[in-house]
């Protein structure tokens, strides 16, 4: 067994995947986006509920398919940012981006993006960094959509 | 065909693939299990290119140098030899394209382009019928799609039976005297099936329809003949059958090439041309616009040497003995479900499989640590899978350098996957 691949599978990234935290899509939401990776097939689709003037994220609902990295992803992410302000998630967010496009170079910095560390494992695969990626856009694009209705 | 001219000796074939001797970490080798999706290339396909590259090498088909002599000489004879590793009765049936997708995309194009001169017979129009099959690659589906979708034909498809197999009960009805093309698979990209190709072509004939078949999957792993095949259009990949990327080739009756419009224009394919209009040259130049994929054509004409030396039969016979090895111990391990027929007469060596509960993204994530380069995904067939009920599958597909130790480290590999992830609490 490389070490490598005990790096990817950790204890947490199956926890996260067998049993994922806030799945289920649910009400009331602001904005619905549906995200698809064309190569294998992948699906989320993520809903996103802003409170304060659009300021805080109350709540992210999401139904995943996917391999155990996305779901993980996914179940990571809606963790972290549910509860906080757009102001304290987009550093989370570029620091996730940057850290999963490194190759492994950046180490992730555990206080900004939670349980999520565990996720930059995959960051020396390639073919897995869309993986862990996806839910993260798909948040992303959510948050655009509600930013535009609520202009 | 020429007969078998070398012994089947599979470690004496393996020498002849520089890329199998590759580790992947410093105590991993690598197991190429997915020729499916592309092949490794012998060293005398190789060395074919390369020896063209660096002897002659030119634009083909024009200048009055020698040099564009050679070159012309070197494509017009791979033309020939790949015609004659299909059968086909001439080599001016042999159009030479990027890949069988775009050889599939030329077929439904020519058959959108037409215009009153062109026969009925070759131009789909609004109220006809195309027929495909629900195992389709993308590359046999999406484009009958798109050309029903220009012409306002109607898509219909031939459904897949529980037992992985084409449901023929309703093709009665399936097929009619609007139907125009049945489009379908030789072999499944993911399944293995070998569909009923003189069934199809019968009930084709039947009503006057075109037969197209995408013999990307079977064209290098059985004896093939398009002559006997009946059908009326062959699409098939160079490197999928131990060739280079970048050429494909699309063999259709002449009869019907002759008398059928343009896909792609410009250079090369032209007859006369005026600042307001074009005639164009006879096929298969006609479908050959541009520079075509010259040392692509020499590689893919030593891949059919290299196959032809082995015999396909032979090859056959390899591949199948592994495949049933292959089956039997998968389907042995608890918890892993074959997505294809279980007997092997019927099928080829495409084996795909879900690992219950597991992502085949994991699955082969795992694999791959233990050297084991398998395919995961929908392997584009996306609507099969969904039939099937599973977003993905792992594949392993077998090749000439194949070994039975191969296969037997793919089924411990499959058994060690599942103990890896049940060793998560």
């Amino acid at each position: 067994m490389s070490s490598q691949l005990s790096s990817l599978y950790t204890e947490l990234v199956i926890e996260h995947d067998k049993r994922p935290l806030h799945a289920g899509l649910r009400e009331p939401f602001d904005t619905e986006v549906h995200h698809v990776n064309p190569t294998c097939g992948d699906e989320i689709t993520l809903r996103l509920r802003l409170a304060e003037g659009g300021e805080r994220i109350e709540d992210i609902s999401y139904d995943a398919v996917g391999c155990a990295m996305s779901r993980a992803s996914a179940s990571m992410m809606a963790d972290l940012l549910i509860g906080r302000t757009l102001e304290e998630v987009a550093p989370a967010q570029d620091h996730m981006e940057a850290a999963m496009r490194s190759r492994g170079r950046l180490e992730g910095d555990e206080d900004l993006i939670g349980d999520s560390i565990a996720l930059l494992g995959a960051a020396k695969f390639p073919a897995r960094v869309k993986c862990v990626l996806m839910p993260w856009k798909a948040y992303q694009a959510a948050l655009v959509e509600a930013q535009m209705l609520g202009a | 065909m020429s007969a078998p001219s070398r012994e089947f000796d599979v470690e004496s074939i393996r020498s002849d693939f520089p890329i199998l001797t590759r580790m992947l970490d410093p105590d991993t080798p690598m197991i190429y299990l997915d020729g499916g999706a592309t092949s490794q290339r012998p060293r005398q396909v190789i060395d074919a290119e390369v020896a063209y590259l660096r002897s002659d090498n030119a634009a083909v088909k024009r200048g009055a140098h020698r040099m564009a002599g050679f070159a012309t000489d070197a494509y017009e004879s791979a033309r020939e030899r790949i015609g004659d590793f299909l059968g086909a009765p001439s080599p001016d049936e042999v159009v030479l394209t990027k890949n069988a997708t775009e050889a599939l995309n030329l077929v439904a194009y020519s058959l959108g382009n037409g215009d009153a001169s062109t026969p009925a017979r070759l131009r789909v129009r609004e109220g006809d019928e195309i027929l495909v099959t629900e195992m389709e690659h993308h590359a046999n589906l999406v484009p009958w799609q798109e050309l029903a979708r220009r012409t306002g034909a109607r898509l219909r498809w031939i459904p897949v039976t529980d037992d992985f197999s084409l449901d023929l009960t309703d093709l009665d009805s399936l097929v009619t005297e609007r139907t125009k093309v049945i489009a379908f698979t030789h072999q499944s990209n993911v399944l293995g099936t070998v569909n009923p190709v003189a069934t199809l072509v019968e009930a084709a004939h039947a009503v006057g329809a075109l037969t197209v078949l995408d013999a990307a999957q079977s064209a290098p792993h059985m004896p093939f003949d398009v002559a006997a095949l009946g059908v009326d259009f062959v699409a098939l990949s160079g490197h999928k059958m131990l060739g280079p990327t970048g050429i494909g080739v699309l063999w259709g009756r002449y009869e019907l090439l002759a008398a059928m419009p343009p896909f792609l224009t410009g250079g090369s394919m032209i007859e006369l041309v005026h600042m307001d209009h074009s005639t164009f040259a006879e096929p298969p130049a006609r479908f050959e616009a541009g520079t075509p994929p010259i040392s692509q054509a020499v590689g893919l004409a030593a891949a059919c040497d290299y196959l032809d030396a082995l015999g396909m039969e032979r090859i056959a016979a390899h591949e199948q003995a592994l495949t049933q090895q292959a089956l039997t111990g998968l389907a042995a391990i608890d918890g892993v479900r074959i997505i294809g027929p279980a007997a092997s007469p019927s099928r080829t060596g495409a084996v795909a499989f879900d690992i219950a509960g597991r992502h085949p993204h994991d699955v082969g994530q795992v694999l791959d640590s233990l050297g084991l380069e398998v395919r995961v995904g929908h392997h584009c067939a996306w609507p099969l899978h969904r039939r099937y009920g599973v977003h993905g599958t792992t594949r392993a597909s077998f090749s000439v350098h194949t070994t039975a130790a191969e296969v037997d480290a793919l089924v411990a590999g499959v058994a060690h996957t599942i103990d890896f992830f049940g060793s998560f609490s």
